[in-house]
Protein backbone atom coordinates (compact mmCIF):
# COMPACT_ATOMS: atom_id res chain seq x y z
CA UNK A 1 0.00 0.00 0.00
CA UNK A 2 1.59 3.29 -1.03
CA UNK A 3 1.55 6.17 1.37
CA UNK A 4 -0.66 8.21 -0.92
CA UNK A 5 -3.26 5.47 -1.17
CA UNK A 6 -3.20 5.11 2.57
CA UNK A 7 -3.86 8.84 2.97
CA UNK A 8 -6.85 8.60 0.68
CA UNK A 9 -8.17 5.49 2.46
CA UNK A 10 -7.86 7.21 5.81
CA UNK A 11 -9.77 10.17 4.51
CA UNK A 12 -12.64 7.92 3.41
CA UNK A 13 -13.04 6.67 6.99
CA UNK A 14 -13.24 10.21 8.35
CA UNK A 15 -15.48 11.49 5.58
CA UNK A 16 -18.95 10.54 6.89
CA UNK A 17 -18.36 12.36 10.20
CA UNK A 18 -16.92 15.38 8.36
CA UNK A 19 -19.91 15.55 6.04
CA UNK A 20 -22.27 15.26 9.01
CA UNK A 21 -20.59 18.11 10.90
CA UNK A 22 -20.51 20.28 7.77
CA UNK A 23 -24.18 19.62 7.00
CA UNK A 24 -25.62 19.92 10.50
CA UNK A 25 -23.21 22.23 12.34
CA UNK A 26 -21.12 24.40 10.01
CA UNK A 27 -23.76 24.95 7.31
CA UNK A 28 -26.50 25.88 9.84
CA UNK A 29 -23.94 28.12 11.57
CA UNK A 30 -23.41 29.93 8.26
CA UNK A 31 -27.16 30.31 7.94
CA UNK A 32 -27.29 31.58 11.51
CA UNK A 33 -24.79 34.31 10.63
CA UNK A 34 -26.85 35.25 7.56
CA UNK A 35 -30.06 35.31 9.60
CA UNK A 36 -28.46 37.52 12.23
CA UNK A 37 -28.13 40.26 9.56
CA UNK A 38 -31.77 39.95 8.53
CA UNK A 39 -35.16 40.83 9.93
CA UNK A 40 -36.45 37.30 9.30
CA UNK A 41 -39.29 35.97 11.42
CA UNK A 42 -40.36 32.37 11.97
CA UNK A 43 -43.33 33.19 9.73
CA UNK A 44 -40.92 33.93 6.83
CA UNK A 45 -39.79 37.03 4.92
CA UNK A 46 -37.01 39.31 6.09
CA UNK A 47 -34.62 41.87 4.61
CA UNK A 48 -30.93 42.56 5.05
CA UNK A 49 -30.68 44.92 8.01
CA UNK A 50 -26.91 45.08 8.60
CA UNK A 51 -25.92 45.18 12.23
CA UNK A 52 -29.38 46.33 13.39
CA UNK A 53 -30.02 43.11 15.37
CA UNK A 54 -26.70 43.47 17.18
CA UNK A 55 -27.52 47.11 17.95
CA UNK A 56 -30.89 46.00 19.30
CA UNK A 57 -29.10 43.48 21.51
CA UNK A 58 -26.69 46.15 22.73
CA UNK A 59 -29.61 48.40 23.71
CA UNK A 60 -31.82 45.59 25.03
CA UNK A 61 -31.92 45.82 28.83
CA UNK A 62 -33.60 42.39 29.01
CA UNK A 63 -30.69 40.80 27.12
CA UNK A 64 -28.11 42.38 29.44
CA UNK A 65 -30.16 41.25 32.43
CA UNK A 66 -30.27 37.68 31.06
CA UNK A 67 -26.52 37.72 30.39
CA UNK A 68 -25.88 39.20 33.83
CA UNK A 69 -28.05 36.60 35.53
CA UNK A 70 -26.33 33.78 33.61
CA UNK A 71 -22.90 35.14 34.62
CA UNK A 72 -24.02 35.47 38.24
CA UNK A 73 -25.39 31.92 38.24
CA UNK A 74 -22.10 30.64 36.74
CA UNK A 75 -19.94 32.61 39.19
CA UNK A 76 -21.93 31.28 42.16
CA UNK A 77 -22.34 27.66 41.19
CA UNK A 78 -18.90 26.90 39.70
CA UNK A 79 -16.88 27.39 42.93
CA UNK A 80 -19.59 25.52 44.87
CA UNK A 81 -19.41 22.56 42.48
CA UNK A 82 -15.61 22.54 42.45
CA UNK A 83 -15.31 22.96 46.24
CA UNK A 84 -17.86 20.32 47.17
CA UNK A 85 -16.67 18.04 44.39
CA UNK A 86 -13.09 18.17 45.63
CA UNK A 87 -14.01 17.78 49.31
CA UNK A 88 -16.15 14.77 48.42
CA UNK A 89 -13.28 13.34 46.37
CA UNK A 90 -10.94 13.72 49.36
CA UNK A 91 -13.54 12.05 51.56
CA UNK A 92 -14.06 8.99 49.35
CA UNK A 93 -10.73 8.63 47.47
CA UNK A 94 -9.58 5.54 49.43
CA UNK A 95 -10.73 2.25 47.97
CA UNK A 96 -12.59 0.73 50.93
CA UNK A 97 -15.85 -1.06 50.15
CA UNK A 98 -17.97 1.49 51.99
CA UNK A 99 -16.37 4.40 50.16
CA UNK A 100 -16.74 2.70 46.78
CA UNK A 101 -20.46 2.29 47.36
CA UNK A 102 -20.74 5.90 48.53
CA UNK A 103 -18.97 7.05 45.34
CA UNK A 104 -21.48 5.06 43.33
CA UNK A 105 -24.41 6.66 45.15
CA UNK A 106 -23.12 10.24 44.89
CA UNK A 107 -22.75 9.68 41.15
CA UNK A 108 -26.32 8.44 40.60
CA UNK A 109 -27.91 11.89 39.99
CA UNK A 110 -25.36 12.55 37.22
CA UNK A 111 -26.97 9.91 35.00
CA UNK A 112 -30.55 11.16 35.33
CA UNK A 113 -31.84 14.03 33.21
CA UNK A 114 -31.44 17.66 34.23
CA UNK A 115 -35.06 18.25 33.22
CA UNK A 116 -36.19 15.34 35.39
CA UNK A 117 -34.12 16.39 38.39
CA UNK A 118 -35.38 19.97 38.03
CA UNK A 119 -38.98 18.73 38.18
CA UNK A 120 -38.13 16.61 41.21
CA UNK A 121 -36.66 19.63 43.02
CA UNK A 122 -39.51 21.88 41.86
CA UNK A 123 -41.69 19.54 43.91
CA UNK A 124 -39.31 19.38 46.88
CA UNK A 125 -39.16 23.21 47.00
CA UNK A 126 -42.92 23.73 46.66
CA UNK A 127 -44.10 25.77 49.65
CA UNK A 128 -47.26 23.69 50.11
CA UNK A 129 -46.47 20.07 49.33
CA UNK A 130 -42.66 20.23 49.18
CA UNK A 131 -40.62 18.21 51.63
CA UNK A 132 -37.45 20.33 51.56
CA UNK A 133 -38.98 22.97 53.85
CA UNK A 134 -40.46 20.23 56.02
CA UNK A 135 -37.05 18.61 56.51
CA UNK A 136 -35.44 21.95 57.40
CA UNK A 137 -38.24 22.81 59.84
CA UNK A 138 -38.25 19.33 61.41
CA UNK A 139 -34.48 19.57 61.94
CA UNK A 140 -34.95 23.06 63.45
CA UNK A 141 -32.64 24.59 60.84
CA UNK A 142 -35.32 27.13 59.93
CA UNK A 143 -38.40 28.12 61.96
CA UNK A 144 -40.60 29.27 59.09
CA UNK A 145 -40.98 27.56 55.69
CA UNK A 146 -39.07 29.46 53.00
CA UNK A 147 -40.96 30.68 49.94
CA UNK A 148 -38.47 29.70 47.26
CA UNK A 149 -39.69 31.03 43.95
CA UNK A 150 -41.12 34.53 44.55
CA UNK A 151 -37.77 36.29 45.01
CA UNK A 152 -35.08 36.05 42.36
CA UNK A 153 -32.20 35.68 44.84
CA UNK A 154 -33.90 32.90 46.80
CA UNK A 155 -34.94 31.19 43.57
CA UNK A 156 -31.31 31.33 42.40
CA UNK A 157 -30.27 29.42 45.51
CA UNK A 158 -33.01 26.85 45.01
CA UNK A 159 -31.70 26.22 41.49
CA UNK A 160 -28.10 26.09 42.73
CA UNK A 161 -29.00 23.52 45.41
CA UNK A 162 -30.82 21.31 42.93
CA UNK A 163 -28.11 21.48 40.25
CA UNK A 164 -25.37 20.88 42.83
CA UNK A 165 -27.18 17.70 43.88
CA UNK A 166 -27.47 16.71 40.23
CA UNK A 167 -23.88 17.24 39.03
CA UNK A 168 -21.52 17.29 42.04
CA UNK A 169 -20.73 13.59 41.45
CA UNK A 170 -19.29 14.41 38.01
CA UNK A 171 -16.47 16.53 39.42
CA UNK A 172 -16.02 14.14 42.34
CA UNK A 173 -15.37 11.09 40.17
CA UNK A 174 -12.85 12.92 37.97
CA UNK A 175 -11.09 14.35 41.03
CA UNK A 176 -10.95 10.92 42.67
CA UNK A 177 -9.26 9.54 39.56
CA UNK A 178 -6.81 12.45 39.51
CA UNK A 179 -5.96 12.07 43.20
CA UNK A 180 -5.53 8.31 42.85
CA UNK A 181 -3.10 8.77 39.98
CA UNK A 182 -0.70 10.77 42.16
CA UNK A 183 2.29 8.53 42.62
CA UNK A 184 2.45 6.57 45.85
CA UNK A 185 6.11 7.49 46.41
CA UNK A 186 5.40 11.22 46.53
CA UNK A 187 2.72 10.72 49.15
CA UNK A 188 4.85 8.33 51.22
CA UNK A 189 7.72 10.81 51.14
CA UNK A 190 5.48 13.52 52.51
CA UNK A 191 4.20 11.13 55.19
CA UNK A 192 7.77 10.46 56.31
CA UNK A 193 8.37 14.21 56.42
CA UNK A 194 5.46 14.29 58.85
CA UNK A 195 3.41 16.73 56.80
CA UNK A 196 -0.11 17.25 58.17
CA UNK A 197 -3.13 16.16 56.15
CA UNK A 198 -4.42 19.56 55.05
CA UNK A 199 -0.91 20.75 54.30
CA UNK A 200 -0.52 17.68 52.08
CA UNK A 201 -3.79 18.50 50.32
CA UNK A 202 -2.66 22.08 49.77
CA UNK A 203 0.95 21.40 48.77
CA UNK A 204 0.58 18.08 46.92
CA UNK A 205 -2.94 17.14 45.89
CA UNK A 206 -4.11 20.51 44.57
CA UNK A 207 -1.02 21.31 42.48
CA UNK A 208 -0.71 17.74 41.15
CA UNK A 209 -4.37 17.58 40.13
CA UNK A 210 -4.45 21.14 38.84
CA UNK A 211 -5.08 20.32 35.19
CA UNK A 212 -8.07 18.15 36.05
CA UNK A 213 -9.41 20.94 38.28
CA UNK A 214 -9.02 23.44 35.44
CA UNK A 215 -10.73 21.15 32.94
CA UNK A 216 -13.65 20.31 35.20
CA UNK A 217 -14.02 24.01 36.04
CA UNK A 218 -14.19 24.87 32.33
CA UNK A 219 -16.63 22.06 31.48
CA UNK A 220 -18.82 23.07 34.37
CA UNK A 221 -18.65 26.84 33.69
CA UNK A 222 -19.50 26.31 30.00
CA UNK A 223 -22.46 24.15 31.05
CA UNK A 224 -23.67 26.85 33.43
CA UNK A 225 -23.34 29.59 30.79
CA UNK A 226 -25.69 27.47 28.64
CA UNK A 227 -28.21 26.88 31.43
CA UNK A 228 -31.82 26.50 30.34
CA UNK A 229 -33.69 23.38 31.55
CA UNK A 230 -33.38 24.07 35.26
CA UNK A 231 -34.62 27.68 34.98
CA UNK A 232 -37.34 26.94 32.42
CA UNK A 233 -38.72 24.21 34.67
CA UNK A 234 -38.16 25.57 38.18
CA UNK A 235 -38.71 29.33 37.88
CA UNK A 236 -40.06 29.75 34.31
CA UNK A 237 -37.80 32.82 34.26
CA UNK A 238 -39.74 34.42 37.09
CA UNK A 239 -40.27 36.45 39.15
CA UNK A 240 -40.77 39.14 36.47
CA UNK A 241 -38.14 37.72 34.11
CA UNK A 242 -35.35 38.09 36.66
CA UNK A 243 -34.11 34.51 36.32
CA UNK A 244 -34.10 34.33 32.51
CA UNK A 245 -30.77 33.02 31.21
CA UNK A 246 -29.13 33.79 27.86
CA UNK A 247 -30.28 30.55 26.22
CA UNK A 248 -33.75 31.12 27.67
CA UNK A 249 -33.84 34.64 26.15
CA UNK A 250 -32.77 33.23 22.76
CA UNK A 251 -35.49 30.57 23.00
CA UNK A 252 -38.06 33.20 23.99
CA UNK A 253 -37.18 35.51 21.08
CA UNK A 254 -36.81 32.84 18.41
CA UNK A 255 -39.57 30.40 19.24
CA UNK A 256 -42.10 32.35 21.32
CA UNK A 257 -41.85 35.83 19.74
CA UNK A 258 -40.75 34.47 16.31
CA UNK A 259 -37.99 37.11 16.00
CA UNK A 260 -35.51 34.83 14.24
CA UNK A 261 -33.11 37.56 13.11
CA UNK A 262 -32.77 38.90 16.62
CA UNK A 263 -32.54 35.40 18.11
CA UNK A 264 -29.76 34.60 15.62
CA UNK A 265 -27.78 37.70 16.60
CA UNK A 266 -28.09 36.68 20.27
CA UNK A 267 -26.97 33.14 19.36
CA UNK A 268 -23.86 34.53 17.64
CA UNK A 269 -22.99 36.53 20.77
CA UNK A 270 -23.50 33.41 22.91
CA UNK A 271 -21.31 31.33 20.58
CA UNK A 272 -18.53 33.93 20.83
CA UNK A 273 -18.65 33.71 24.63
CA UNK A 274 -18.66 29.89 24.70
CA UNK A 275 -15.88 29.71 22.10
CA UNK A 276 -13.43 31.42 24.48
CA UNK A 277 -14.02 28.73 27.11
CA UNK A 278 -14.13 25.72 24.80
CA UNK A 279 -10.95 26.76 22.94
CA UNK A 280 -9.03 26.55 26.22
CA UNK A 281 -10.77 23.26 27.04
CA UNK A 282 -9.76 21.69 23.70
CA UNK A 283 -6.17 22.95 24.04
CA UNK A 284 -5.90 21.44 27.52
CA UNK A 285 -7.45 18.14 26.47
CA UNK A 286 -5.09 17.79 23.51
CA UNK A 287 -2.09 18.36 25.71
CA UNK A 288 -3.28 15.64 28.06
CA UNK A 289 -3.70 13.08 25.32
CA UNK A 290 -0.29 13.76 23.80
CA UNK A 291 1.69 13.55 27.00
CA UNK B 1 -23.94 -1.38 43.26
CA UNK B 2 -21.29 -2.99 45.36
CA UNK B 3 -18.63 -2.78 42.67
CA UNK B 4 -18.96 0.97 43.05
CA UNK B 5 -18.14 3.71 40.61
CA UNK B 6 -14.68 2.68 41.26
CA UNK B 7 -13.38 0.88 38.32
CA UNK B 8 -10.79 3.59 38.47
CA UNK B 9 -7.29 3.03 37.21
CA UNK B 10 -4.17 3.47 39.32
CA UNK B 11 -5.41 1.89 42.44
CA UNK B 12 -3.37 2.78 45.45
CA UNK B 13 -3.22 1.19 48.87
CA UNK B 14 -4.17 3.38 51.78
CA UNK B 15 -1.10 5.48 52.52
CA UNK B 16 -2.30 5.81 56.10
CA UNK B 17 -1.85 2.06 56.59
CA UNK B 18 1.41 2.60 58.43
CA UNK B 19 -0.28 4.38 61.28
CA UNK B 20 -3.28 2.07 61.43
CA UNK B 21 -3.83 2.22 65.15
CA UNK B 22 -3.99 5.98 65.32
CA UNK B 23 -6.06 6.17 62.18
CA UNK B 24 -8.55 3.41 62.88
CA UNK B 25 -10.93 5.90 64.44
CA UNK B 26 -10.42 8.39 61.63
CA UNK B 27 -11.31 5.71 59.13
CA UNK B 28 -14.59 5.04 60.96
CA UNK B 29 -15.27 8.76 61.06
CA UNK B 30 -14.63 9.08 57.31
CA UNK B 31 -16.97 6.16 56.62
CA UNK B 32 -19.64 7.67 58.87
CA UNK B 33 -19.48 11.06 57.13
CA UNK B 34 -19.47 9.40 53.72
CA UNK B 35 -22.55 7.32 54.58
CA UNK B 36 -24.27 10.49 55.80
CA UNK B 37 -23.49 12.21 52.47
CA UNK B 38 -24.78 9.18 50.55
CA UNK B 39 -28.02 9.31 52.56
CA UNK B 40 -28.50 13.00 51.66
CA UNK B 41 -27.85 12.26 47.99
CA UNK B 42 -30.35 9.40 47.95
CA UNK B 43 -33.04 11.20 49.96
CA UNK B 44 -34.66 13.15 47.06
CA UNK B 45 -35.00 9.97 44.99
CA UNK B 46 -36.39 7.97 47.91
CA UNK B 47 -38.87 10.72 48.83
CA UNK B 48 -39.99 10.99 45.21
CA UNK B 49 -40.47 7.22 45.01
CA UNK B 50 -42.50 7.23 48.24
CA UNK B 51 -44.67 10.08 46.90
CA UNK B 52 -45.25 8.16 43.68
CA UNK B 53 -46.83 5.25 45.56
CA UNK B 54 -49.08 7.44 47.72
CA UNK B 55 -52.79 7.89 47.01
CA UNK B 56 -53.01 10.96 44.71
CA UNK B 57 -54.88 12.92 47.41
CA UNK B 58 -52.22 11.90 49.91
CA UNK B 59 -49.44 13.11 47.59
CA UNK B 60 -51.14 16.51 47.32
CA UNK B 61 -51.90 16.92 51.03
CA UNK B 62 -50.79 20.08 52.86
CA UNK B 63 -48.72 19.81 55.02
CA UNK B 64 -46.96 16.89 53.30
CA UNK B 65 -45.93 13.63 54.93
CA UNK B 66 -42.78 11.60 54.29
CA UNK B 67 -44.37 8.19 54.18
CA UNK B 68 -47.43 7.00 52.29
CA UNK B 69 -50.41 6.14 54.54
CA UNK B 70 -51.75 3.66 51.98
CA UNK B 71 -49.88 2.14 49.06
CA UNK B 72 -51.39 2.95 45.69
CA UNK B 73 -50.38 2.64 42.07
CA UNK B 74 -53.02 5.13 40.96
CA UNK B 75 -50.44 7.80 40.08
CA UNK B 76 -48.68 5.33 37.77
CA UNK B 77 -52.05 4.51 36.18
CA UNK B 78 -52.60 8.26 35.58
CA UNK B 79 -49.26 8.57 33.79
CA UNK B 80 -49.90 5.37 31.84
CA UNK B 81 -53.02 6.87 30.28
CA UNK B 82 -51.83 10.46 30.10
CA UNK B 83 -52.32 12.18 26.72
CA UNK B 84 -51.57 9.76 23.92
CA UNK B 85 -50.55 7.12 26.48
CA UNK B 86 -47.20 6.53 28.15
CA UNK B 87 -46.28 3.79 25.67
CA UNK B 88 -46.31 6.35 22.81
CA UNK B 89 -43.90 8.65 24.62
CA UNK B 90 -41.57 5.89 25.75
CA UNK B 91 -41.59 4.51 22.19
CA UNK B 92 -40.74 7.99 20.84
CA UNK B 93 -37.87 8.39 23.29
CA UNK B 94 -36.52 4.90 22.58
CA UNK B 95 -36.74 5.45 18.82
CA UNK B 96 -34.85 8.75 19.02
CA UNK B 97 -32.25 7.21 21.34
CA UNK B 98 -31.79 4.15 19.10
CA UNK B 99 -31.27 6.37 16.05
CA UNK B 100 -28.85 8.60 17.98
CA UNK B 101 -26.85 5.50 19.01
CA UNK B 102 -26.72 4.26 15.40
CA UNK B 103 -25.73 7.68 14.03
CA UNK B 104 -23.03 8.15 16.69
CA UNK B 105 -21.52 4.70 16.05
CA UNK B 106 -21.70 4.87 12.26
CA UNK B 107 -19.95 8.25 12.27
CA UNK B 108 -17.51 7.98 15.16
CA UNK B 109 -16.14 4.44 14.74
CA UNK B 110 -14.72 4.94 11.22
CA UNK B 111 -13.67 8.50 12.09
CA UNK B 112 -11.80 7.25 15.16
CA UNK B 113 -10.11 4.58 13.02
CA UNK B 114 -9.12 7.10 10.35
CA UNK B 115 -7.73 9.55 12.88
CA UNK B 116 -5.85 6.95 14.90
CA UNK B 117 -4.39 4.81 12.13
CA UNK B 118 -3.74 6.91 9.04
CA UNK B 119 -1.46 9.79 8.13
CA UNK B 120 -4.15 12.22 7.10
CA UNK B 121 -3.53 15.49 5.29
CA UNK B 122 -4.34 18.42 7.59
CA UNK B 123 -5.21 16.02 10.42
CA UNK B 124 -5.38 18.81 13.00
CA UNK B 125 -7.89 20.73 10.87
CA UNK B 126 -10.04 17.63 10.38
CA UNK B 127 -9.98 16.94 14.09
CA UNK B 128 -10.92 20.55 14.90
CA UNK B 129 -13.85 20.41 12.47
CA UNK B 130 -15.07 17.25 14.17
CA UNK B 131 -14.86 19.09 17.51
CA UNK B 132 -16.90 22.03 16.11
CA UNK B 133 -20.01 21.08 18.12
CA UNK B 134 -17.98 21.80 21.26
CA UNK B 135 -17.24 25.33 20.07
CA UNK B 136 -20.62 26.12 18.52
CA UNK B 137 -23.17 25.14 21.18
CA UNK B 138 -26.20 23.33 19.75
CA UNK B 139 -28.39 25.77 21.67
CA UNK B 140 -27.28 28.43 19.17
CA UNK B 141 -28.08 26.24 16.16
CA UNK B 142 -31.67 25.39 17.02
CA UNK B 143 -33.22 28.06 14.74
CA UNK B 144 -31.36 27.17 11.50
CA UNK B 145 -31.80 23.45 12.25
CA UNK B 146 -35.52 23.99 12.87
CA UNK B 147 -35.90 25.72 9.49
CA UNK B 148 -33.77 23.10 7.76
CA UNK B 149 -35.78 20.21 9.22
CA UNK B 150 -39.03 21.93 8.26
CA UNK B 151 -37.81 22.04 4.63
CA UNK B 152 -36.57 18.44 4.70
CA UNK B 153 -39.83 17.19 6.21
CA UNK B 154 -38.09 16.27 9.47
CA UNK B 155 -40.26 18.47 11.72
CA UNK B 156 -41.66 16.39 14.57
CA UNK B 157 -39.64 13.42 13.32
CA UNK B 158 -37.46 11.22 15.47
CA UNK B 159 -34.76 11.32 12.79
CA UNK B 160 -34.49 15.11 13.14
CA UNK B 161 -34.23 15.04 16.92
CA UNK B 162 -31.77 12.13 16.76
CA UNK B 163 -29.57 14.24 14.45
CA UNK B 164 -29.50 17.02 17.06
CA UNK B 165 -28.61 14.51 19.79
CA UNK B 166 -25.85 13.12 17.55
CA UNK B 167 -24.40 16.63 17.09
CA UNK B 168 -24.35 16.93 20.87
CA UNK B 169 -22.60 13.60 21.41
CA UNK B 170 -20.29 13.41 18.38
CA UNK B 171 -17.10 15.14 19.66
CA UNK B 172 -17.03 12.92 22.75
CA UNK B 173 -17.68 9.81 20.63
CA UNK B 174 -14.95 10.61 18.09
CA UNK B 175 -12.52 11.35 20.88
CA UNK B 176 -13.28 8.10 22.64
CA UNK B 177 -13.09 5.97 19.49
CA UNK B 178 -9.83 7.60 18.43
CA UNK B 179 -8.34 6.76 21.84
CA UNK B 180 -9.70 3.19 21.62
CA UNK B 181 -8.13 2.59 18.21
CA UNK B 182 -4.85 4.14 19.33
CA UNK B 183 -4.71 1.67 22.20
CA UNK B 184 -4.72 -1.33 19.85
CA UNK B 185 -1.12 -2.65 19.51
CA UNK B 186 0.58 -1.91 16.17
CA UNK B 187 1.80 -5.51 15.89
CA UNK B 188 -1.74 -6.83 15.45
CA UNK B 189 -2.36 -4.52 12.52
CA UNK B 190 0.98 -5.33 10.93
CA UNK B 191 0.25 -9.04 11.21
CA UNK B 192 -3.04 -8.47 9.43
CA UNK B 193 -1.32 -6.50 6.66
CA UNK B 194 1.25 -9.28 6.21
CA UNK B 195 -1.60 -11.76 5.94
CA UNK B 196 -2.77 -9.64 3.04
CA UNK B 197 -5.79 -8.02 4.67
CA UNK B 198 -6.97 -4.76 3.14
CA UNK B 199 -7.51 -1.88 5.54
CA UNK B 200 -11.24 -2.54 5.51
CA UNK B 201 -10.83 -6.21 6.33
CA UNK B 202 -8.37 -5.52 9.15
CA UNK B 203 -10.72 -2.80 10.39
CA UNK B 204 -13.55 -5.29 10.59
CA UNK B 205 -11.71 -8.45 11.67
CA UNK B 206 -8.89 -7.13 13.84
CA UNK B 207 -9.97 -3.78 15.21
CA UNK B 208 -13.72 -3.93 15.70
CA UNK B 209 -13.66 -6.77 18.27
CA UNK B 210 -10.91 -4.97 20.19
CA UNK B 211 -12.63 -1.59 20.34
CA UNK B 212 -15.97 -3.12 21.36
CA UNK B 213 -15.75 -1.68 24.90
CA UNK B 214 -15.30 1.79 23.40
CA UNK B 215 -18.33 1.24 21.18
CA UNK B 216 -20.43 0.15 24.15
CA UNK B 217 -19.40 3.34 25.95
CA UNK B 218 -20.30 5.51 22.94
CA UNK B 219 -23.71 3.82 22.71
CA UNK B 220 -24.29 4.16 26.44
CA UNK B 221 -23.57 7.90 26.51
CA UNK B 222 -25.61 8.47 23.36
CA UNK B 223 -28.55 6.74 25.02
CA UNK B 224 -28.32 8.70 28.27
CA UNK B 225 -27.89 12.04 26.46
CA UNK B 226 -30.74 11.38 24.07
CA UNK B 227 -33.15 9.97 26.66
CA UNK B 228 -32.61 12.99 28.92
CA UNK B 229 -32.25 15.85 26.42
CA UNK B 230 -34.82 18.57 26.96
CA UNK B 231 -34.42 21.82 24.97
CA UNK B 232 -34.28 20.42 21.41
CA UNK B 233 -37.09 17.98 22.21
CA UNK B 234 -39.16 20.89 23.51
CA UNK B 235 -38.66 22.89 20.30
CA UNK B 236 -38.65 20.19 17.62
CA UNK B 237 -41.36 17.89 18.95
CA UNK B 238 -44.33 20.22 19.25
CA UNK B 239 -47.03 17.71 18.31
CA UNK B 240 -48.39 15.90 21.36
CA UNK B 241 -47.99 12.46 19.76
CA UNK B 242 -44.30 13.21 19.05
CA UNK B 243 -43.36 14.19 22.62
CA UNK B 244 -40.46 12.42 24.30
CA UNK B 245 -40.51 11.44 27.98
CA UNK B 246 -38.97 14.68 29.40
CA UNK B 247 -41.57 16.77 27.52
CA UNK B 248 -44.31 14.42 28.74
CA UNK B 249 -43.19 15.15 32.32
CA UNK B 250 -43.61 18.90 31.84
CA UNK B 251 -47.12 18.32 30.47
CA UNK B 252 -47.96 16.03 33.39
CA UNK B 253 -47.00 18.87 35.70
CA UNK B 254 -49.34 21.28 33.96
CA UNK B 255 -52.00 18.55 34.07
CA UNK B 256 -55.45 18.64 32.58
CA UNK B 257 -57.03 21.12 34.94
CA UNK B 258 -54.25 23.63 35.50
CA UNK B 259 -53.37 22.31 38.96
CA UNK B 260 -50.35 20.08 39.47
CA UNK B 261 -50.98 16.35 39.89
CA UNK B 262 -48.08 15.83 42.29
CA UNK B 263 -48.44 12.06 42.56
CA UNK B 264 -48.48 11.57 38.80
CA UNK B 265 -45.48 13.88 38.45
CA UNK B 266 -43.47 11.70 40.85
CA UNK B 267 -44.58 8.54 39.05
CA UNK B 268 -43.43 10.10 35.76
CA UNK B 269 -40.11 11.08 37.30
CA UNK B 270 -39.55 7.51 38.51
CA UNK B 271 -40.34 6.11 35.05
CA UNK B 272 -37.94 8.53 33.34
CA UNK B 273 -35.15 7.80 35.82
CA UNK B 274 -35.46 4.01 35.74
CA UNK B 275 -33.64 3.19 32.46
CA UNK B 276 -30.75 5.53 33.34
CA UNK B 277 -30.27 3.96 36.76
CA UNK B 278 -30.51 0.40 35.40
CA UNK B 279 -27.95 1.13 32.69
CA UNK B 280 -25.71 2.81 35.23
CA UNK B 281 -25.85 -0.11 37.64
CA UNK B 282 -25.25 -2.79 35.01
CA UNK B 283 -22.82 -0.99 32.72
CA UNK B 284 -21.01 1.12 35.29
CA UNK B 285 -17.60 -0.07 34.14
CA UNK B 286 -18.15 1.35 30.65
CA UNK B 287 -19.72 4.53 31.98
CA UNK B 288 -16.93 5.53 34.30
CA UNK B 289 -14.11 4.48 31.96
CA UNK B 290 -15.79 6.51 29.23
CA UNK B 291 -16.03 9.53 31.45
CA UNK B 292 -12.37 9.30 32.40
CA UNK B 293 -11.22 8.49 28.86
CA UNK B 294 -13.41 10.98 27.04
CA UNK B 295 -13.90 13.97 29.26
CA UNK B 296 -10.44 14.70 30.56
CA UNK B 297 -8.04 12.68 28.49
Amino acid sequence: MTKRASKATGFIYVLPALVFVCAFVLFPFGQLIATSFSSQSLLGGGNFVGFANFETAYNDAAFWRALGFTAKYTLFITPILMGFGYLLALLVEQNSNVLKVVRGIVFVPVVIGLGTSSLLWFWLFDEQVGLFNKVLVDLHIISQPIVWFTQADVALWAVIISVTWKVVGFGMILFVAAIQSISKEIIEASLIDGTGYWQRVWRLYLPLTFRTILLVTLISAIGSMLAFDQLYIMTAGGPRGKTITTVYWIYQNSFINFKLGYGAALSIILTAIILCGSAVQIALTNRTSKS
Amino acid sequence: MSSGVSQLPHRRAAPEGRRAGENGNIRYLISAIAIFVAAIMLAPLVLSFLASIKLPADAASVPPSYLPSTLSLESYATVLHFGAGLSTYVANSLKVAALAIIFCLVLSVPAGFGLARFKLPAKEVIFLILLAPLMIPYQALLTPLYLMFAKLGLANSSVGLAIVHTILQLPFSVYLMRNSFEAVPRELEEAAVIDGCSSFVSFRRVFLPLVMPGMVTVALFAFITSWNEFLAALIFMNKETAFTVPILLVSVRIGHFGSVDWGALQAGIMISILPCILIYIFLQKYYVSGLLGGAVK
